[in-house]
């Protein structure tokens, strides 16, 4: 049994240690708004935070959050989390939308670091995120709204 | 696909109140039964043996208007747009309208989505319905306010005549419904003129993003029922002619949690040598999938390569009387033999993944009545039901397939092929079975764009005029393995020919004389399933038509610009006709010129530099979408590094329904296109593709996304489609722009200057 802080509240999951994190949170815990893309970390489907830093559950086990704090899209309740559904609504940035809570999740951790990130540091952080429908002008123009404390102030 | 086609007689419009609802609908009614009896049936819920509707909305009794959508939602923001065409035409308020993305039944006809089709081809139909609901409402309302119906009009949700008024809401509560409108009262129906229009062409908010942006619009891999296995496939060495020997389950029995491995027998051949593996939980049929291990005979096509396809693609594109004759106008024997001087060139493009982010899944339970239930996102609802019904020995009415939000489509999920193993394993299991594939398998599994062969031929006159032009096309063609009966029939009505990978080849140039032939690469064929992938044929025919025009006027000396646009004339069958096709060629030469000046063509430009221009006429010829491309590259003399800083294009689609909707796709599509031309291609090794994940297959990122200025032309004109089209200028624009910088002519997708 592996515990941990899951959006706020102690789970726990029986799935066996090694098990990526990503199929502990859909499959044991329901939670499905974090998605399966490539299995290997390279496209960021699976982003979700770890003690507040995006991590790719597809290749984390779940051993590795024990006595952590994991927060997923459907948790992702901060401001900067809030201004970012709000932006990425405004902005009508997902096309299939497959990728979007992964973007979410490494534009949040991006902004919690770095509020006021440059266009350069915007590509930095989120090239780790492949979106097959290509929405990126649209990806960056939301998250630069919220840059510069726009949205949030 | 005919099966929802016969029996049936004229169209209609019925509604009928059911509880609280105004329900209505378009369609056609069955042969023997009324419009009264369809009235009746539309209100008891039961309408499959006397109507048949394609369209089918409802208002309840709060005003709210529900709009069944029977096209898939895979990012295009399909349901929004075509809500917008009927809301439009009724007078809804559009904060008051939704949708649903309805699942298989016999009743909605013809289920797909793919080739930029649904705006097109829906438009009229919907615009009628929505015009034939205000009709009845407007008679209602007149009624209950005691006014003449001429007298009253419908906007935002209310029907108002001078200074009375009721909403929806009132009318539908109160008002007297049960009618039907007649096929002459429909053609007859008062469409709105473009000007007073209030929902199309405005920028409202696309009803399917809030889910996507929250983390709970649930796709296909979200889906999930009780008691339900967990499988993954295993597949052979070959797609096609693989047997399996033995399957040695000795490993994965000590997984907790295993259940079995089924080796899957498919009576349609559709999936050929697979075998599922099964257990309880996904964790656990993770570790199986890697333990069990199979021994295959390998089918024939185990040893071949990319090179060998393209070799094969070049033999038979050599071929100067081979193929299906797809267009012969003028006399390209003389233009040969009379020819001063001729020049040749061949174009190649590398096979290609879709590569959607959710991999492909299903999800099939069998219930007690022995129906079967598949769950999965999917484009071609019509194609893939009689496969299955093959595979299944069973009814395609007793099969319904469930649809959900598709994690990307772009052509891949236009067929269902990972439906079938998954429904046979839970048939064997008796149990419900998801099927899984991980990366890996979904790109070995993928029906990949083939490698294809364009090659020209253009020969000169004595004063260095263009004569004509000679095109061979070849390459795997997914009409001819997955809907054969769709392919068409050489002009001079020999052959066959793949519609959809021939596109492009027709092009709207007028040329004293202009030969296409078409040739199926039967080693693409039997190595693999090619497969429709975003924009099809134009998307690698017109790299090549768009680049060899380039060389030629390199050859005579002419401006590649003004070249294109003598060529693009409108004489002739270029005059275009109805429908999006209105003004044919002066249409594009519109864009091309706009695009140019934009773009700054003629510019000086630093060194290694250049600007590359192409066109494009999106899916069909006879349902254009304009396109001109212009492109911004800079080439590292040391390195070959082609890097792209800007892309311009102009498109022309006619009336623009969803405005922001629309950006969105042309920026994805024209993205798409850098991708395909610049960062992603793959190659069969040993029969299979060798690039299976984003180790090695390297798809655009954001760091490689260049400026983007995309204007549309505001058009009063019949709307086209827009999903592919801007794709399909952008590689050649970028090879005519490194030829500017460079001086070297590229002529392999995906380009690589080494």
């Amino acid at each position: 049994m592996v515990n941990f802080m899951l959006n706020g509240e102690v789970v726990g999951a029986e799935s066996d240690a090694d098990t990526p994190l990503l199929w502990v949170l859909r499959e044991e815990l329901k939670l499905r708004g974090t998605k399966f893309g490539c299995g290997i970390a390279q496209c960021g489907a699976c982003t979700v935070h770890i003690d507040g830093n995006p991590m790719r559950s597809c290749v984390t086990p779940v051993s590795a959050v024990d006595g952590r704090s994991v927060t997923t899209i459907e948790g992702l309740a901060t401001p900067v989390g809030e201004a970012l559904k709000t932006a990425w609504t405004e902005a009508q940035v997902p096309q299939c939308g497959y990728c979007q809570s992964g973007q979410i999740m490494q534009a949040a951790g991006l902004l919690e670091s770095n509020p006021n990130p440059s266009d350069d540091e915007i590509v930095n952080a989120m090239n780790g995120n492949l979106c097959r429908c290509m929405a990126y002008p649209r990806i960056k123009k939301a998250i630069k709204t919220i840059a510069n404390g726009g949205a949030m102030s | 696909m005919k099966r929802q086609q016969q029996g049936l007689s004229r169209r209609s419009f019925i509604a009928g109140v059911a509880g609280s609802s105004l329900m209505m609908s378009m369609g056609s009614l069955v042969s023997g039964c009324s419009s009264e009896q369809a009235s009746q049936a539309l209100a008891s819920g039961d309408l499959s043996k006397v109507f048949s509707p394609n369209i089918w909305f409802e208002i309840n009794g709060a005003g709210e208007v529900l709009i069944n959508i029977i096209r898939a939602e895979m990012g295009q923001h399909v349901g929004t747009s075509l809500a917008q065409i009927v809301a439009d035409e009724l007078g809804a308020d559009w904060s008051m309208v939704s949708f649903k993305h309805v699942d298989t039944d016999p009743k909605w006809g013809v289920m797909v989505t793919g080739g930029s089709w649904s705006v097109y081809t829906s438009f009229t139909q919907l615009s009628q319905a929505g015009a034939a609901g205000r009709t009845l409402i407007i008679d209602a309302a007149s009624k209950l306010m005691g006014v003449p119906a001429e007298t009253c009009s419908a906007e935002n949700g209310v029907v108002s005549a001078g200074y009375k008024s009721l909403t929806f809401a009132e009318i539908v509560s109160n008002g007297d419904f049960s009618r039907s409108i007649s096929e002459e009262e429909l053609a007859a129906m008062p469409v709105k003129s473009a000007g007073e229009r209030k929902v199309i062409g405005r920028d409202v908010r696309n009803l399917d993003i809030a889910p996507k942006s929250q983390g709970s619009a649930v796709y296909g891999l979200d889906a999930e029922l009780p008691g339900m296995a967990y499988a993954m496939p295993l597949l052979p060495p070959t797609r096609y002619g693989s047997k399996v020997n033995a399957i040695d389950e000795s490993a994965a029995k000590t997984i907790p949690g295993y259940i079995g491995a089924i080796p899957i027998s498919d009576p349609s051949q559709t999936v050929q040598g697979c075998v599922v593996v099964a257990a309880e939980t996904l964790p656990a049929v993770m570790k199986a999938v890697k333990a069990v291990k199979v021994d295959w005979s390998a089918g024939p096509t185990a040893n071949v390569d990319e090179a060998a396809i393209i070799a094969e693609g070049m033999r038979i594109a050599s071929d100067p009387e081979g193929g299906t004759l797809y267009v012969n106008e003028g006399d390209i024997a003389a233009a040969k033999s009379g020819a001063a001087k001729s020049m040749a060139a061949t174009y190649t493009t590398a096979t290609a993944l879709h590569f959607t982010m959710e991999p492909q899944n299903a999800l099939v339970e069998f219930d007690a009545e022995g129906r079967c239930h598949i769950h999965a996102g999917n484009q071609w609802q019509s194609l893939i039901l009689p496969y299955l019904a093959q595979a299944l020995d069973m009814s395609e009415n007793d099969i319904i397939i469930h649809q959900y939000y598709l994690g990307g489509g772009f052509g891949r999920r236009l067929f269902g092929d990972q439906m079938i193993p998954a429904a046979l394993a839970a048939r064997e299991l008796g149990r419900p079975v998801k099927l899984m594939f991980d990366r890996a398998t979904d790109s070995r599994f993928d029906c990949v764009r083939s490698p294809s062969v364009c090659a020209f031929e253009a020969t000169f006159d004595a004063d260095g005029a263009l004569t004509g032009v000679d095109h061979a096309v070849a390459a795997g063609w997914p009409t001819k393995g997955m809907a054969p009966g769709f392919l068409g029939t050489g002009i001079d009505d020999k052959g066959k020919f793949d519609g959809f990978s021939i596109s492009g080849a027709d092009h709207w140039y007028s040329l004293p004389s202009h030969r296409v032939r078409a040739m199926n690469n039967e080693l693409a064929q039997s190595t693999f399933l090619p497969g429709w992938l975003r924009a099809v044929g134009p998307g690698w025919i017109s790299w090549g038509v768009e680049s060899f025009l380039d060389e030629i006027a390199d050859q005579i000396g002419q401006d590649p610009v003004a070249m294109r646009m003598g060529l693009l004339d409108g004489a002739g069958k270029n005059a275009g006709g109805k429908g999006s096709t209105v003004g044919g060629a002066k249409r594009l030469a519109a864009v091309l010129k706009d695009v140019s000046e934009r773009a700054g063509w003629g510019r000086e430009m630093p060194a290694n530099e250049g600007l590359g221009v192409a066109v494009g006429h999106g899916q069909e010829r006879g349902m254009p979408t304009w396109i001109a491309c212009a492109a911004h590259v800079v080439v590292d003399p040391s390195s070959g590094n082609v890097t792209l800083k800007k892309l311009w294009q102009t498109i022309d689609v006619g009336t623009v329904v969803n405005p922001d909707g629309a950006m969105a796709q042309a920026e994805g599509a024209a993205l798409w296109g850098v991708s395909l031309a610049l960062h992603e291609g793959a190659q069969f090794a040993n029969g299979e593709v060798l690039e299976q994940n984003l180790d090695r297959y390297t798809p655009l990122r954001m760091s490689d996304v260049p400026e983007l200025d995309i204007a549309f032309v505001d058009s009063d004109e019949f709307p086209s489609g827009l999903g592919e089209p801007p794709l399909i200028p952008v590689a050649p624009a970028i090879g005519n722009a490194i030829f500017a910088a460079t001086g070297q002519r590229v002529r392999e997708l995906p380009i690589r200057l080494v």
